[in-house]
């Protein structure tokens, strides 16, 4: 029987004693990860905690000092370019701002990935799935000829999305995707997210400052603090621990009202 | 595993085997195109895996040919279901207009924005004035500070790439002055061409063309990310007037800093030349000197002199005035720095040679 394409690994990103450092100063020290097959991973921390260093050390732009890193079971450190290219193919990534090519316009941009690994697909078929990508991303349809200065904060990560699931990845990282967008914006993106990997069969890395999105889309929470990850689990899981920081982080005002929304909203959906 | 994907085709039933993913899709959607017939069902019960670019491929057969789908389970018929969603009309590319129409607009578009650039710098030039009165009506508000740091920034910390690059300019044209002058055995004449060209125009303009590529540049950068981090703004709004913090002390700076640079840079190509001629043309410097003094008319020097101040403000206008238009987005601050170095060599050179023809008709030759 068909099954949708997804990873085939139970575990998907394997993180093991990772350390790294900007000159002196170290970000992470003895940081373990686990991400599963299928889940959506939310990552949260103060800022400055390496957030965003840690997706980078996992997709290979950031160098760690020690470690290891494993995406779909295979060691990502060291590889020689060409080996981590077959890697690097089966994820997707969605940088904060976008990070759309300037000079091309949102269809092209979504067809750059499709071009470099697959020259053998012809245009037509390119542009079908430029245009199901990005009306897939909840663009309208006349986004397509449009060049990036020509969008919103909010199209311009649709856009970015959209490129990054160009290849089909079984993997996507995501940098705060709701950053900057209005609440109707960013409850539509979680949505958005939450149906593509449903849709798609997706495992999702996501870092995220949003309590909202945490609540309404995330499986699993990882928190970073102290230079590593000091718990993993679902949001319930996490409350019953007695760190100071998760607790001021889901029970401070805007955690408890995040969590007042999310039970507001289950039992609109219950009927209850 | 990773089986390619194929189809089989029997009876108006087509089968789909191995992976229909992007991947292992090889040149299928070319096979497919080929099939004579209009497939009736679209069998996926074979089919290891299928992602989106399977699945819109199974769309387009059942969109174009209304074929029936069977074998796939609610993960897969949802799949398809969505891309079924997604297929809008949509456009790739922006519409081209015919070259011609292109060649004429893009000529439009040039002259307006030099017409309007040219309006806006007188504009901009008229503000400083303004400014520049408000200054000398309410001295107070003279910031030393300010005008200080640009004090430093454009002319301290420029003299030693100045006078390297005079230094060399007066050797090239001490070699070739004397090479050329050898000819009719007139090679001491060299001194003559160093003396005189350095102070009249290479000091000035070669100074002019290193600040406008060094400071108006770094003036256009400067303000137009501070535009763009609302820093601007947020200085209006505490009562803070930009031209008198940002751009006076800029203008002010270069205004005073080019004549002493032109003469820095002209005085140290005479060096530079002298040396050379010492060397290779075997005279001493004490007579190069004399020469100098000799050959070199006082007027060559207030030439030089009277033309820096001026390409000094030119160059300050330009630059403050392309960094306070920039909007928008970074991309933005890297054209309008271009801009601005452009349009102020531009505009240096073309006063120049205006200068030069003026000064030979006064009888400053």
């Amino acid at each position: 029987m068909a099954r949708l394409n997804t990873a085939d690994s139970q575990t998907v990103i394997h993180v093991e004693g990772l350390r790294t450092s900007f000159g002196k100063q170290v970000i992470h020290e003895q940081l373990d990860l686990e991400v599963r097959r299928g889940e959506i991973l939310g990552v949260v921390g103060g800022s400055g905690t390496g957030k965003s260093v840690l997706m980078r050390s996992i997709i290979g732009l950031k160098m760690p000092d020690a470690g290891v890193v494993e995406v779909f079971g295979e060691p990502m450190i060291g590889r020689e370019e060409y080996e981590a290219k077959q890697v690097r193919k089966r994820w997707g990534v969605m940088f904060q701002g976008g990070a759309l090519f300037s000079t091309l316009t949102v269809a092209e941009n979504v067809q750059v990935p499709l071009r470099e690994y697959y020259p053998q697909i012809d245009t037509e078929l390119l542009d079908e799935i430029a245009a199901y990508k990005v009306a897939m991303s909840g663009l309208p349809a006349d986004a397509g000829p449009k060049y990036p200065s020509e969008l919103s904060g909010g199209m311009r990560k649709r856009a970015g999305l959209a490129r990054a699931l160009a290849l089909d990845p079984q993997l996507l990282f995501l940098d705060e995707p709701t950053a900057g967008l209005d609440p109707i914006g960013a409850a539509a993106f979680d949505e958005l997210i939450l149906d593509l990997q449903k849709t798609l069969g997706l495992t999702v890395f996501l870092i995220t400052h949003d309590l909202d999105t945490l609540y309404a889309i995330c499986d699993r929470v990882a928190v970073l603090a102290d230079q590593r990850v000091i718990a993993v689990g679902t949001i319930p899981e996490l409350l019953a621990l007695d760190h100071p920081w998760i607790q001021e982080y889901f029970n401070g005002p805007r955690g408890r009202a995040a969590a007042d929304a999310t039970q507001r909203a289950e039992v609109k959906e219950t009927g209850e | 595993m990773n089986a390619p994907a194929d189809f089989e085709f029997e009876k108006g039933s087509l089968r789909f085997t191995g992976e229909l993913t992007l991947v292992n899709i090889g040149d299928l959607p070319q096979r497919l195109a080929a099939l004579g017939e209009a497939p009736r069902s679209i069998d996926l019960s074979a089919v290891d895996r299928i992602d989106t670019v399977g699945a819109w491929l199974v769309h387009r057969l059942i969109r174009d040919h209304g074929a029936e789908l069977v074998g796939a389970d609610d993960d897969v018929t949802h799949l398809v279901e969505q891309l079924e969603a997604a297929d809008k009309p949509f456009k790739v590319r922006p519409d081209a207009s015919p070259p011609f129409v292109r060649v004429l607009r893009e000529i439009g578009d040039a002259t307006s924005v030099t017409f309007h650039s040219f309006v806006g710098l007188v504009g901009f030039f008229g503000a400083t004035l303004i400014g520049l009165w408000g200054l000398v009506s309410h001295p107070k508000r003279f910031r030393y500070n300010a005008v200080a740091r640009q004090f430093e920034v454009v002319g301290v910390k420029a003299l030693a790439i100045i006078g390297l690059m005079s230094f060399l300019i007066g050797i090239v044209i001490a070699q070739q002055g004397s090479v050329q002058l050898r000819q009719f055995g007139a090679e001491v004449f060299a001194v003559n061409l160093i003396g005189r060209i350095t102070l009249r125009e290479l000091g000035v303009l070669m100074t002019a063309i290193m600040v406008a590529g060094r400071s108006g540049s770094a003036f256009a950068a400067q303000l137009g990310s501070m535009k763009l981090a609302e820093e601007v703004d947020a200085m209006r709004t505490i009562g803070v007037s930009p031209m008198e913090a940002l751009i006076l002390p800029r203008v002010l700076a270069t205004v005073v800093l080019m004549p002493l640079l032109g003469f820095y840079a002209a005085i140290i190509a005479i060096v530079g030349g002298g040396i050379f001629c010492w060397i290779d043309l075997d005279i001493p410097p004490i007579t190069y000197i004399q020469r100098i003094r000799e050959v070199v008319p006082l007027t060559d020097l207030w030439v030089g002199l009277v033309k820096a101040p001026i390409f000094g403000l030119l160059i300050a206008i330009c630059g403050c005035y392309q960094g306070m238009q920039v909007e928008g987005n970074a991309e933005e601050v890297g054209l309008r720095t271009t801009a601005s170095v452009v349009q102020a060599i531009f505009l240096v050179i073309v006063l120049d040679a205006v200068f030069a023809v003026f000064f030979s008709s006064i009888g400053w030759i």
